[in-house]
C-alpha cells in the first residue's frame, strides 16, 4: 500500500516536473517569477481542448497545432508585458503578472463558465490502463508517458541550452545582456525566444494536466503553486532539481493523503516549508564542510 | 549662490499643515457617523474603512519594505479565526476582536524570520503557500467544520444598530491607528530607513540602515493591520467561511487598490481604497468583468503608470498632503518639493 | 571618407559630464592610442562608440552613415566591435562557447573560430574550460578573440593591459600583433604610454572629457604626451581656453 502510494507519487512528479519546467526555465535566464504561469497552463488546455473537440482530432494532435499559439504568445508577452515590467522596477513583473493571471482566468470564466472539463475523455483507454507492477502496486499508462515527456523536454532543454547557437546567446544574454548586446546579441529577441520556449512547455504541461484530471479557469493558482513548490524544493537554478523537487512533492503528498483527507495538500506545503528551513540552516555550510565537521581531527 | 544659513529643512507646509488640519475635523465629523448617517451608509462607510486598512499595509510592505507578498489573506483570514477561537473561549467579543490581531501579530514575529530570508517572487508565492497552508490547518479545526464554516455568535448578542455603532467606531479607530502608525512610522528615524530601502537596499545597508530590523518592523505592523482587518470584517459579516477569508482575492484587491492609488506614497492607498470602494459600489455585481476589470487595471498601471494616480500627480505638481517628507526651504526661491513621502 | 568619425560628442552619467565636445576621425587600417588618466572619459567615449551608452550629444558616424541612434548589437553587424573593460566574459561559459556565441553574427570576413585559434594558441588550449577560471592574461585573449569573432572593421580596445602582470601584457600584445598584421583598424585605449607610442600610427590624449593633444605618433615625442596626460600645458586643437 505505502509503497504503491510513493510510486504514485513519484510518477504524480513527472507532471510536476513538467509544470515546473517552463517556471524554471522563465525564472532562470530572465530572472522573472510569472504568477501567470498556472493561468497560462490552463488557458492552453482550454485551446488543446477547443481545438480537439472542433476538430474531433485527438488531444495530442491539438497541442501541436496549439504549440505555434503559445509560442506567439509567449514572444508576445516579453515583447508587452515583461520587458516593461523589467524597466520599471525588479517587483513590478510580479504585480503585471498577477493582473495578467487575473485577467486571463476571469475571461476564461466569461467564455466557457465554471464547468470543469477534461480532456481524459478524448484520449479513450489512455487514460485509466494501467501495468501492474508486483509488489500490487500499478503504473498508469498515462502517469507514465507524462513522466517520460517531463524527462524528455528537461534533457532537450538542456541539449539545446548547451549545443545550439540560440541556447548559447541565451545563456550568455541571461548571464549579461549589456556585453552579450556588444558581441552582436539582440538582447530582446533573445529573451522573447526564451519566453516562446518557456511557453511551450507550459502548453505541454497544461495539456497533460487537462489529460490526467478535471480543470476549470480558476485552476491555475493551484498549479502554480505546485510549479513553484517544485521549483523550489529542488533549487532553484537547476533543471535537474526540477525533476527531484517533483519527484518529492508528489510522493509527499500522496504520502500525506494516507493520514488525511486534506492530508494530500497539507504534506505538499509542509514539505515546502521543511526544506525551505533545512536551506536556511544549511546556508553558508556546504556539505562538505559538514562532513568534515563530522569526521573531526582525521580531516 | 543661495546663502546657506537662509536655506531651512523643514517639514511642515502650509499645505500640510491645512491638510492634517483638514483630516482632523474629517476624523471628528465621522467619529459622529452612525448619529447621522443612515444604516446603510455607515456599512458602507465601516466597509470602506477596512479597505484603506488593507491598502495601508500592503503599500507599507510593498511600496516601503519592497516586499511584494501574494499572502496577505493569511493574516486576514487568521486574524477573522482568532476572533472566533478567543469568543468561543469566552472572551468578551469585542474585546475578542481587539486581542486577535495582537495574536496574529506574535504569530508573525518567528515567522518574519522564516520569511524575509526568501527574496522578490519566491517571497511573493511563499507567502501564499502559508495561506494556503493556514488555510487548509484552520479548515481541520472542528470548531470551523472545514468549508462550513462558522458565526461569530456572540456578537448576534447585540443589537443590530449597536453592532453597526460598535463595528463603525472600532474600524474608524483601528484605521485611524493604522495610519498614524504608519506615519509615525514615515516621520521617525525609521522612517528615513525605509524610504532608504525603498530606493536601493545595498546602499541602505552599506550606509548603517538595519534593513532586516526594518523589514521584520513593516511585516509585522502588515500581519496585524490585516488581522485586524478579517477581525472587522469578520464583525461585519458575522459568518466565518474561510475559503471567503482565505481567498487570494484580498491580495487582488490590495495590489489593485496600491497601485492605482500610488505604491510607495502616503496619501496613494487611501486614493486607491476610495477608487476600490468606488468601484465596487458601481460594478461589483457585474461579476466576472468586474474583476477583468480590477486585474486589467492593476496589469496597465503597473505597465504605464507604475507610481499611481497620486504618485503621478504628486511628481507633477509638487503636491504633498502629509508633512511626511523634508523640504528645502529658502526665503529666496519658491518652495521645492523634497523627497518623496 | 573616413571609417570611424565622431563629432562633438558628449556624454554623460548622471550629471557627471565624461565626454565633452570630442571630435576626431579615424581612416581604415590606423591605430589610434588613445591616451589619458583614470577619469579623463576614454572608457564612456568607447562606449558610446560602440553604443553600450547613449551620448548625450554629437555624432558617431560608421563608414558614412549616422550609427549614433544605432543599437549596439546592430553596430556589431555592421562592423563595431568592442573589447570591453574589465574584459566582461561571459564567465559561467567555456572558452569555446564564449568565442561561439559572438560568431553567431556571421559577419563575412578572415576570422572565424579556427583562425582565431590559429591566432591564439593558447586559448585552444584552454577551448573547454569555463573562462571564468582562467587567468587574466588568458582572459584578455579570450575577450579580444570574442570580439574577433565579428569580423570587426573597426576594433575597440579598452585597457587590454588593466590588472595583468607584465608577463600577461607582453602575451597580449603579442596577440595583438597578429591582428595588427591583419590590418585592422583599431582604438586602443591604454594607459601605459610606451606601449601605447609603440604601436599607434595616430595618438590622442584625453583630460577631464576633452582631446587635448592630438596627431601622428610618430611626430610627437613622449614628453609632449605626458604633459597633454598631465594637463602641464595645454594644447587643445580648437585653441580655446578652458
Amino acid at each position: 500500500m505505502w509503497l504503491d502510494q510513493v510510486l504514485q507519487g513519484v510518477l504524480l512528479g513527472g507532471y510536476y516536473a513538467l509544470i515546473a519546467c517552463g517556471l524554471s526555465f522563465m525564472f532562470g535566464i530572465l530572472r522573472i517569477v510569472n504568477l501567470a504561469h498556472g493561468s497560462i497552463a490552463v488557458l492552453s488546455a482550454y485551446l488543446v481542448w477547443v481545438v480537439a473537440e472542433q476538430l474531433k482530432i485527438s488531444p495530442f494532435l491539438a497541442l501541436i497545432a496549439v504549440l505555434p499559439v503559445m509560442a506567439a504568445a509567449g514572444w508576445l508577452l516579453q515583447r508587452t508585458v515583461l520587458e516593461r515590467s523589467l524597466r520599471s522596477g525588479a517587483l513590478t513583473p510580479l504585480l503585471s503578472t498577477f493582473g495578467l493571471a487575473v485577467v486571463i482566468d476571469n475571461v476564461l470564466f466569461q467564455r466557457f463558465g465554471a464547468d470543469t472539463r477534461s480532456l481524459a475523455p478524448d484520449i479513450g483507454d489512455l487514460a485509466f490502463n494501467s501495468w501492474d507492477v508486483p509488489g500490487g502496486g500499478s503504473v498508469g499508462q498515462l502517469a507514465l508517458i507524462t513522466f517520460g515527456v517531463a524527462v524528455a523536454l528537461l534533457v532537450g532543454l538542456q541539449l539545446f541550452l548547451n549545443r545550439t547557437p540560440l541556447g548559447r546567446a541565451i545563456r550568455a544574454t541571461s548571464e549579461d545582456p549589456d556585453t552579450a548586446e556588444l558581441v552582436g546579441i539582440d538582447s530582446r529577441n533573445v529573451y522573447a525566444a526564451a519566453s516562446a520556449i518557456a511557453l511551450v512547455t507550459v502548453a505541454i504541461a497544461g495539456t497533460f494536466l487537462a489529460m490526467r484530471a478535471t480543470f476549470d479557469p480558476y485552476t491555475g493558482p493551484t498549479q502554480l503553486i505546485f510549479a513553484f513548490e517544485a521549483v523550489v524544493i529542488g533549487g532553484t537554478g537547476s533543471l535537474w532539481g526540477t525533476l527531484i523537487g517533483g519527484i518529492v512533492l508528489g510522493v509527499a503528498q500522496n504520502l500525506g493523503s494516507q493520514i488525511n483527507g486534506q492530508g494530500f495538500l497539507i504534506a505538499g506545503h509542509a514539505v515546502f516549508f521543511v526544506v525551505l528551513a533545512a536551506r536556511f540552516l544549511m546556508a553558508g555550510r556546504s556539505p562538505r564542510t559538514l562532513l568534515r565537521a563530522l569526521r573531526g581531527a582525521s580531516a | 549662490m543661495t546663502d546657506a544659513k537662509a536655506l531651512a529643512v523643514t517639514r511642515w507646509t502650509r499645505v500640510s499643515i491645512t491638510a492634517v488640519a483638514a483630516l482632523g475635523g474629517l476624523l471628528l465629523v465621522l467619529a459622529f457617523g452612525p448619529a447621522f448617517l443612515g444604516a446603510d451608509l455607515t456599512d458602507r462607510l465601516t466597509t470602506l474603512f477596512i479597505y484603506v486598512i488593507l491598502a495601508a499595509m500592503w503599500n507599507a510592505l510593498a511600496g516601503y519594505g519592497g516586499l511584494v507578498s501574494i499572502g496577505q489573506q493569511a493574516f486576514f483570514g487568521l486574524g477573522a479565526y482568532a476572533a472566533i477561537r478567543l469568543s468561543n473561549a469566552g472572551v468578551e467579543v469585542y474585546l475578542a476582536l481587539v486581542l486577535a490581531p495582537l495574536i496574529v501579530g506574535l504569530l508573525s514575529l518567528p515567522l518574519s524570520s522564516f520569511a524575509l530570508r526568501l527574496r522578490g517572487g519566491e517571497f511573493a508565492i511563499g507567502m501564499w503557500v502559508f495561506a494556503e497552508l493556514a488555510h487548509l490547518l484552520v479548515n481541520l479545526d472542528t470548531l470551523i467544520q472545514g468549508e462550513t464554516g462558522t458565526s461569530l455568535i456572540a456578537i448576534s448578542g447585540f443589537a443590530p444598530d449597536a453592532r453597526r455603532a460598535f463595528n463603525y467606531w472600532l474600524a474608524l479607530a483601528v484605521m485611524t491607528v493604522v495610519v498614524a502608525a504608519v506615519f509615525f512610522l514615515l516621520r521617525s528615524r525609521t522612517g528615513a530607513a525605509i524610504q532608504a530601502i525603498r530606493d536601493n537596499e545595498e546602499a541602505a545597508a552599506s550606509v548603517g540602515v538595519r534593513v532586516m530590523a526594518t523589514k521584520r518592523l513593516i511585516f509585522v505592523l502588515a500581519a496585524v493591520g490585516c488581522a485586524a482587518a478579517g477581525a472587522l470584517q469578520l464583525a461585519t459579516l458575522i459568518t466565518f467561511q474561510p475559503k471567503t477569508y482565505f481567498s487570494v482575492q484580498w491580495t487582488a484587491y490590495m495590489i489593485f487598490m496600491t497601485l492605482v492609488g500610488g505604491l510607495g506614497t502616503f496619501e496613494g492607498p487611501i486614493l486607491g481604497a476610495i477608487i476600490f470602494f468606488a468601484v465596487e459600489t458601481l460594478f461589483g455585481s457585474s461579476g466576472v468583468w468586474y474583476l477583468i476589470g480590477l486585474g486589467g487595471s492593476a496589469l496597465l498601471f503597473s505597465l504605464f503608470l507604475p507610481r499611481g494616480i497620486w504618485g503621478a500627480l504628486s511628481s507633477r505638481f509638487g503636491i504633498q498632503l502629509m508633512p511626511v517628507g523634508y523640504r528645502l526651504a529658502s526665503p529666496s526661491r519658491a518652495r521645492k518639493p523634497g523627497s518623496a513621502g | 571618407m573616413s571609417l570611424l568619425a565622431v563629432e562633438h560628442l558628449d556624454a554623460r552619467h548622471g550629471l557627471l559630464h565624461a565626454v565633452r565636445d570630442v571630435s576626431f576621425a579615424l581612416e581604415e587600417g590606423e591605430i589610434l592610442a588613445l591616451v589619458g588618466a583614470n577619469g579623463a572619459g576614454k572608457t564612456t567615449l568607447l562606449r558610446s562608440i560602440s553604443g553600450a551608452h547613449k551620448p548625450s550629444g554629437g555624432r558617431v558616424l560608421f563608414d558614412g552613415a549616422d550609427v549614433t541612434a544605432v543599437r549596439a548589437n546592430e553596430r556589431v553587424r555592421r562592423g563595431i566591435a568592442l573589447v570591453p573593460e574589465g574584459r566582461r566574459l561571459f564567465s559561467s561559459m567555456t572558452v569555446e562557447e564564449n568565442l561561439l556565441v559572438a560568431g553567431r553574427t556571421k559577419r563575412p570576413g578572415r576570422w572565424n573560430y579556427e583562425t582565431v585559434l590559429d591566432a591564439f594558441p593558447l586559448l585552444r588550449l584552454h577551448a573547454k574550460q569555463r573562462s571564468g577560471d582562467l587567468s587574466g592574461g588568458q582572459q584578455q585573449a579570450t575577450a579580444i578573440g570574442r570580439a574577433l569573432m565579428t569580423n570587426p572593421r573597426v576594433l575597440l580596445l579598452d585597457e587590454v593591459s588593466l590588472g595583468l602582470s607584465p608577463v600577461a601584457v607582453n602575451m597580449v600584445y603579442e596577440c595583438l600583433q597578429a591582428v595588427i598584421a591583419s590590418g585592422a583598424t583599431i582604438v586602443l585605449v591604454e594607459q601605459d604610454l610606451s606601449r601605447a607610442l609603440r604601436i599607434a600610427t595616430r595618438v590622442a590624449c584625453m583630460l577631464e572629457g576633452r582631446i587635448v593633444l592630438e596627431g601622428k605618433a610618430s611626430d610627437m615625442t613622449r614628453e609632449q604626451v605626458t604633459e597633454a596626460y598631465f594637463g602641464l600645458r595645454r594644447s587643445d586643437a580648437s585653441g580655446a581656453a578652458s
